[in-house]
Parts: C-alpha cells; structure tokens; sequence
C-alpha cells in the first residue's frame, strides 16, 4: 500500500510500532470471535481455532440485508478503508473511493472491510497467541491461502446474519479475494469488482514476492520466525522487502516524472553508498515507515497467500470457476500496471465471457503503476460509481440520485 | 459507429434503434455488438427489459457505457465472437457494423452460432443516390449518410440489400423479417419488393434465424 507516496513526509506515531503490536492480538476496531467449537477449516487441512477477525463497518444495514458491500484489502492493506488507521494516524486507505457521496456512497450502501487471516492489524495470524504453547505462532502458524481469506470473510458476513452481499469490491491482492467470493460462493455476490488483478499470480510476480520473503528471512533478529517472544523485531528485512515491492508499484514513467535524476538534498554526487538520489530516499524512506505499521511474519504469510491463488488449479479453469454464475463482473485495469497487466484481466473476462456471464471490462489510461488503484483516477470513479449504480438499478436498490430524480439525464 | 451519427434530441430515440428493439423479446439475453456509446443497449434495458451485454471497439466508447451502468467489454467483432458458448444469448446485434468488418461472412457465421436470433442492420450500398454518383460522377460515393473518401473509411466490406440475403441464404439462415429504413432511421412505409427496396432503402434491420 502506498497511497502516501505524495507525502513521504507524513510520518507514523513514535510509538507506531508498539500500538501495531498491540493491535495485531487486541485491536481497537469490531471483532468477531469464533470459539475452539467453530473452527475455520483452511485449505490446508489444519482446523483454525479458536480465531477471530477483526473488522470496520461504514453506513447502515436495510431491513431487507440486500445492500451489503464487501471491500477486500490489498497485501498490505487493512480493515480501515475509510476511517483512520490507529497505527499511523492516517485516513483510510480508499477514501476516496469508499464514504458518503463517494463511488461506494455509504449513505446508500453497508460496507463492511474485514483484516486477512494471516494479517497484523487483529484478524489471527502469525502474531497471534498459539493456544498449543501459550506463545506467539510465529511460522508455526498455518500457511493460508486466498479461498481461506475469503471462507473466514464468509463466515464473517454469516456472523452479521447477511445472505447475499451486494457487492464485493477491492483492488490488487483484494482483487484476488473478489475473484474467490464469486467463484467459492457465486449465490452470495450480486455483483463482483476485481480492480488490477488477476485469475493467478504469475512467476514474475512470485519471483518479487520470493526476494522480499528471502530478505525478511536473512535479517538476523528474525529467529527463525519467532522473534515475537525474544522481544525483537527483523525490520531491516522487512523495510527491504517493502522497497523491492514498492518499485513493483509504480511505473518507469512515474518513477521518471517524480524523481528522475535528481539529487537529494545535495549539489553533488558522494561517491559513496549514501542516498544520493531522490528515488533512494524514497525508498528508504517507504521500507522505514512500513515496518512501523507491519508484521513480518504476517509479509510472509500474506505474499505466500497470493502467490498460490490459481484459480484455473482449483476449479480446473477459469471459465469453469464462473460457471453458471449470474454475478454481474466488472473488471478494471491499468495502462501503466506492469505487475498486473491488462493482459491478466482480459484473460478473466475471456473466461468469463466463455461463462456467458455478465461483464464489463474496463482499460484506464493511467500512468501510475499498479498503485493506480489506491490513488486520485477520477476515470475509476466514475466506472464504478455508473457500474454500482446499475447494479443497484437491477437489484432493485434505491441507487444514489435516485430518490431526488426519476428522469433519465 | 462508423456511419454518420445520426442525430437525435435529448431523449429522442433513433428510428433504426427503435426499429430494433421492436424485435427483441421481453427480458432477452442480449449481446450487442458495437455499442457506440450505448444507446441501444440503454434503451433495451430500459424499454425491453433485457439482460443485456456488449462489445464496443473503442476503449472510450466502452468506458462511457459502463460508466452509464452498462455491462460492456472492449472487443472486435472479428476475433472476440469466439469466446462465446453456443446458443449463449437469446439474441445477438450487430448494428451498423458488419461493413466495417474485416470477415463478414465469418462475423455472421459466429453470430449465428452464439445467438438463437439474430438482428442485423445494414446500410445498402445499392441505394441510388450512391448508383448515380458511380454512373454520372465516376467516383465512388460520399454522401451524408456514408460521408467518408474511399481512402479514410473504416467501412472496408460494403454491400448491398441484395447481397446480404444472397450471404444469409449462404450461411442457411432464415430472414424472418426485413425492415427498410431511410438514412435517418425512419420505417420506409411501402410494401414493396426486394428490388424496390434495395434502391430506395438507405438501410435494412434484418431478423435472423438458423
């Protein structure tokens, strides 16, 4: 996540790093807890339990339950779509996107953003207190995979007592779990929005990932995965990992028109290590603020969770996964998105189209990278906010503007 | 679209749009090939009823319609036909767009596969004011209905009413119905035969049927 990268001034609490670790096992936001009788079932085999899964919840429930909007966190992403995040201080990462009058109006629509399984901001994971040893799992914890992140999300909506959702939106790794809701539970999602994603992480992709894990895994305070108990911390691995994939964000060109070429903060080169060019302090500056805000062994689990989503493995295709689904898709890319290319997402609307299903397909010229999602496109925007509506309109959902004119414009 | 636009008012609905969506059942399934900017398809969703999808070539063309809360794809009908299962929709259009076509009898050859009906409209290039500009002028024709030079159209694969039948007899399709319509849309309102027709009419909707 980096929708910070035009402030690279703002800076977390000085105490950033201790409140995460508080939030990863307490957190401050809603929560829903599941006993040792109600164990999450992984892929993998192994029964989670107990668990829990901390969650946010903006606007109101209808009588009838039918305008539930899910919103499915990127990587590094969190519950806190669209209110403060409590560890850095800062707004939500989508608000732009998600709040009343926005794209996904909250004074229409009850959306509900839940923290991954696997992840650190107080959904179960690698932080979590292992109830076999009384310490921290750390990588004793069960590897979880895209459809678990979605079950435990299912299990969550079952908890609010909703059905169907009416839609389920997110970006990137988040694309990856809508992409999973539609094909695991196609009854349950009216409509699905997978936004700079794809039906599987490639090898280029798991390539990036393996280079960031190797990196956490190579500082020395990691301990074997359990630093937690041992009072330290791998963030010189982890800010490492974070600047490999941060570069995977963005473009050449964005890169180019940011920084170019240019010093920082100096008239000369060093001829040393130092951070000599702008691009450098960027970077640095990303991997030192992130490590703040994240587990690292949570980057491992959640990089891992990606790099096994295929769809075409579970369900022998694409086309097979969307079967005879009546949800309606709308699929979105990037120009500039290297990392998941408009290529990957017309390869899902090819498949979808062999379902004879319901899809949009939409190419946005941006030329911000993958990041384009988490940023100002007012060109997304409005593609959702006009496919959201129509959607509404076919669910028989009073869409926003509607109550004010029933005139077509 | 790569015809000239016809223009209509705000609200106002084209002659050969309603023509069209006369054609289609209640609360078909509906693919519409070369959306525009999706006034067919709005219309039919609207009016019709239909579960209805499209494929539009131009990227703007397609981001327009969904953001109008339409479900569109961009694709070209040459290539894109065949990712679609048999028999997938109740109905597939084409609407002003097999002459721009790069393989028109393999177009129709897919549409008849993918849609249990299918609506075609055509502009008929045998139409006279385009015969007297080849006899009289010796030049191809440009007229407002079809504005573009020879060297700059999109419309690579012209034909006439005639020809088109000859092409759906071809493929065994059944023409099922026929509507001739004036350059701006509007019904030509004589009953006349087929070499009548392919004069006076500057375009034809056609219902299809395999």
């Amino acid at each position: 996540m980096s929708a910070d990268i035009d402030n690279p001034a703002a800076s977390a609490p000085a105490d950033a790093e201790e409140v995460q670790a508080n939030e990863a096992v307490s957190p401050s936001s809603k929560l829903a807890e599941f006993s040792a009788e109600e164990a999450l079932e992984l892929e993998s085999g192994v029964k989670l339990a107990p668990w829990q899964i901390a969650f946010e919840t903006y606007g109101t429930l209808n009588a009838d339950k039918s305008n539930a909007v899910v919103v499915c966190h990127a990587l590094t992403g969190d519950q806190y779509v669209a209110s403060d995040n409590p560890v850095t201080g800062k707004p939500g990462w989508w608000s732009l996107m998600v709040g009343p009058g926005k794209p996904i109006d909250t004074n229409h629509y009850f959306v509900i953003c839940s923290n991954v399984l696997g992840g650190c901001l107080g959904t179960t994971g690698p932080a979590t207190i292992n109830p076999d040893t009384g310490k921290p799992y750390g990588v004793d914890f069960p590897v979880v995979t895209i459809r678990d992140i979605v079950r435990a999300q299912a299990r969550l909506v079952d908890y609010l007592g909703i059905d169907t959702l009416f839609a389920v939106i997110g970006g990137s790794m988040g694309g990856m779990q809508v992409l999973q809701w539609a094909a695991s539970y196609p009854e349950r999602v009216f409509s699905a929005v997978p936004i700079a994603a794809a039906a599987r992480h490639t090898s280029q992709n798991i390539a990036f990932h393996e280079v960031g894990r190797q990196a956490i895994m190579a500082d020395p305070n990691w301990l074997g995965g359990h630093y937690i108990e041992h009072d330290v911390r791998p963030t010189k691995g982890l800010a490492i990992a974070r600047m490999a994939a941060h570069v995977t964000y963005m473009s050449d060109e964005s890169l180019h028109q940011k920084f170019g070429r240019n010093l920082q903060d100096r008239e000369n080169l060093t001829f040393g290590f130092d951070a000599d060019f702008q691009i450098e302090s960027y970077l640095r500056h990303q991997g030192m603020t992130f490590v703040d805000r994240f587990d690292a062994n949570s980057y491992l689990y959640v990089t891992r969770a990606m790099d096994y989503f295929d769809l075409a493995r579970e369900f022998g295709s694409v086309t097979n996964a969307f079967k005879d689904t009546n949800t309606r898709f709308c699929i979105m890319s990037f120009t500039s998105d290297w990392l998941f290319p408009t290529s990957e997402s017309r390869s899902v609307v090819k498949a979808l189209n062999a379902a004879a299903a319901n899809v949009s397909f939409v190419e946005i010229e941006c030329d911000r990278g993958h990041d384009s999602f988490l940023l100002d496109v007012p060109e997304m925007f409005d593609t959702i906010r006009g496919f959201v509506t129509g959607a509404a309109r076919a669910r028989g959902l009073p869409a926003p503007g509607e109550e004010i004119s029933t005139t077509d414009s | 679209m790569n015809l000239a636009p016809i223009q209509t008012k705000p609200g106002q609905v084209r002659g050969d749009h309603s023509v069209v969506a006369s054609l289609v059942p209640q609360g078909a399934r509906v693919l519409d090939i070369g959306s525009e900017d999706g006034a067919l398809l709005d219309l039919l969703v609207r009016e019709r009823q239909v579960d209805g999808r499209g494929i539009e070539l131009s990227q703007e063309g397609v981001n327009r319609c969904v953001a109008r809360g339409l479900s569109v794809i961009q694709g070209d009908a040459d290539t894109d036909l065949s990712d679609y299962p048999d028999q997938a929709f109740d109905v597939a259009i084409l609407s002003q767009t097999l002459q721009a076509t790069r393989a028109p009898k393999e177009v129709m050859s897919e549409l008849l596969r993918i849609g249990k009906q299918v609506i075609v409209s055509i502009p008929n290039f045998a139409h006279w004011r385009n015969r007297a500009q080849v006899v009289f002028r010796g030049r191809m024709p440009v007229t407002k209905y079809l504005p573009y030079e020879w060297y700059d159209t999109p419309n690579i694969h012209f034909c006439s009413l005639r020809d088109f039948v000859d092409l759906c007899r071809e493929l065994d399709a059944t023409v099922e119905k026929a509507v001739a319509l004036s350059g701006k849309g509007n019904k030509i309102p004589i009953n006349a035969p087929w070499w009548v027709w392919n004069i006076v009419a500057e375009q034809a909707v056609f219902l299809l049927k395999r």
